[in-house]
């Protein structure tokens, strides 16, 4: 036996590595099946699947796709977490900061913009592709449901991050965006039967949404913590019940 | 039981182990999206424009461009019901597919035939209707929210006419009440009319004994749903065609 079969020998049969690792790395099934169930980020995944159900042209690879560029934003958007802060005073300024003079800032931004921008693509993609092989028919309504809650979220994650960069780009689009809210019937005081309600400008759906009358630094506030904190976290809940879903109920694809 | 022991026996097993087969196929598309990503990336900066300022709005405003479909209906419906009955209906819609769509054909797999109404539908809502609106807020619209070719120059003083006028005055109604009594008997109209029109199509189409698997309820949320959806290609052709502005007009809200 080599010096380097002993060293690796050593340190796979040590009381640590086992303690970490409880399978072998022998191709074998028990190990392949381990493989999956012992790891608990790839026990998303069944066991074993249904060999049509990996093939590309069949899934597209969009739904795995958009958690991946969920997971990006999430890197990428720690990073910038660091460097922003969320008040009007600094937040532009905290833009340039990271454009200029961070590390890697720019690339960063980038990033988490453009994986925001594939996400929302994905997704609808997604919904197509899971449309076209009617793979919301039972078992899988419910999952189909929580899909379109996922798909709502994602747009609500890209457009509450749209107002951070605190340029005339993110104001007017999220003002544009936001006037809709002001024309909910009976909430919105531009609505139909506001004044039945008593709706008015700093008392009605947008105010809500904006935290007063107008965008300001209230809004930013609000919108950096639904988009870091709260819109994250019920859709990392809804992710998690969107997979293990599939998890139970299996791929779906024809009846053998 | 002969039969039900040789069914047991037949399902063949068409699995395969995750582990490599699926998470290598995972772990390859992912490297290969995130170069991409970093990629185009490392080319192409996120836009970050002046600092707010709320006294100066640009011209033309535009929502971020997933939302662009949503503006480009302003122009043809109000923005309580462009900007939230129409979004709630979509979001309300595609959550109740699963319950309406009772055909048991076509799950697990790609197939047109069994299931073409569906698919079609699907592709106007959302290939025709959705994506092209998007495609013309974000490419055809500029200053004022007036039409722009690409190539053309974003005049910000292009005078547009507006011959806009609403519908119950095409037809000679000049009185307040009865405009509005009018504008609600078309709209009445419109969907009892549709919701008849699909009833006797589907029954052509699908036949009897569908109808009743279908259901009443069913058939009048799909109905609700669908005509809903047309009612926007149909305001778009009053609009362009006979520069209809509005068709029921009232103190409290306009169709």
């Amino acid at each position: 036996m080599s010096l380097l079969d002993k060293i690796k020998s050593d340190i796979v049969e040590s009381h640590v590595w086992k303690a970490i690792f409880r399978h072998g790395y022998e191709d074998t099934p028990r190990n392949r099946v381990m493989m999956v169930t012992a790891n608990v980020f790839l026990h998303l995944h069944p066991a074993k699947v249904r060999r049509h159900a990996v093939r590309m042209r069949f899934t597209w690879c969009m739904g795995g796709l958009t958690f991946l560029m969920f997971l990006m934003t999430v890197i990428t958007g720690i990073y910038l977490m660091f460097y922003y802060r969320p008040v009007a005073e600094y937040a532009y300024a905290d833009m340039k900061y990271l454009e200029f003079d961070m590390p890697f800032g720019m690339l960063m931004r980038n990033m988490h913009r453009w994986a925001a921008h594939a996400m929302v693509v994905f997704v609808w993609l997604h919904m197509f592709r899971v449309f076209l092989t009617g793979s919301y028919k039972p078992p899988r309504e419910f999952n189909w449901i929580v899909g379109v809650l996922l798909l709502v979220l994602t747009l609500l994650l890209s457009f509450t991050g749209y107002l951070l960069p605190w340029d005339q780009l993110s104001i007017w689009a999220v003002t544009v965006g936001s006037n809709m809210a002001r024309a909910t019937p009976l909430l919105g005081y531009e609505g139909p039967f506001a004044d039945l309600v008593g709706a008015n400008p700093i008392y009605d759906a947008r105010a809500f949404l904006f935290g007063g009358g107008e965008i300001g630094p209230h809004t930013l506030l609000r919108f950096y913590i639904l988009h870091c904190i709260f819109i994250p976290l019920v859709a990392s809940i809804l992710m998690a019940v969107h997979f293990w879903r599939i998890r139970r109920d299996g791929f779906s694809g024809p009846s053998l | 039981m002969a039969e039900a022991t040789r069914e047991k026996r037949l399902p063949l097993d068409d699995k395969i182990h995750t582990w490599p087969h699926l998470v290598r196929g995972e772990f390859l598309i992912t490297l290969f999206v995130i170069v991409v990503l970093t990629l185009w990336s490392i080319t192409i900066d996120a836009p970050l424009e002046e600092p707010a300022n709320p006294t100066r709005t640009p011209n033309p405003s535009k929502a971020p461009w997933y939302f662009l479909g949503l503006q480009e209906m302003l122009v043809y419906f109000d923005p309580w019901n462009a900007g939230v009955v129409m979004p709630t209906l979509i979001i309300v819609g595609l959550m109740v597919i699963p319950f309406i769509d009772i055909n048991p054909k076509g799950n697990g797999y790609y197939c047109f035939k069994d299931r073409k109404y569906e698919i079609l539908t699907f592709f106007l809502g959302f290939h025709i209707l959705w994506v092209s609106m998007i495609i013309i807020g974000t490419f055809f619209r500029g200053p004022g929210w007036n039409l722009f070719w690409p190539w053309q120059r974003w005049d910000p003083h292009k005078v547009v006419a507006l011959t806009n006028v609403d519908l119950p005055y095409l037809f000679g109604f000049r009185d307040y009440f009865w405009s509005a009594m009018f504008g609600l008997v078309v709209i009445g109209a419109y969907f009892v009319i549709a919701t008849l029109a699909f009833y006797f199509w589907v029954l052509r189409v699908k036949g009897k004994e569908f109808m009743e698997r279908w259901g009443m309820v069913r058939f009048l949320i799909v109905a609700l749903l669908f005509v809903t959806m047309l009612a926007l290609p149909a305001k778009m052709f009053l609009r362009l065609v006979f520069n209809v502005k509005y068709i029921l007009v009232t103190p409290w809200l306009n169709i």
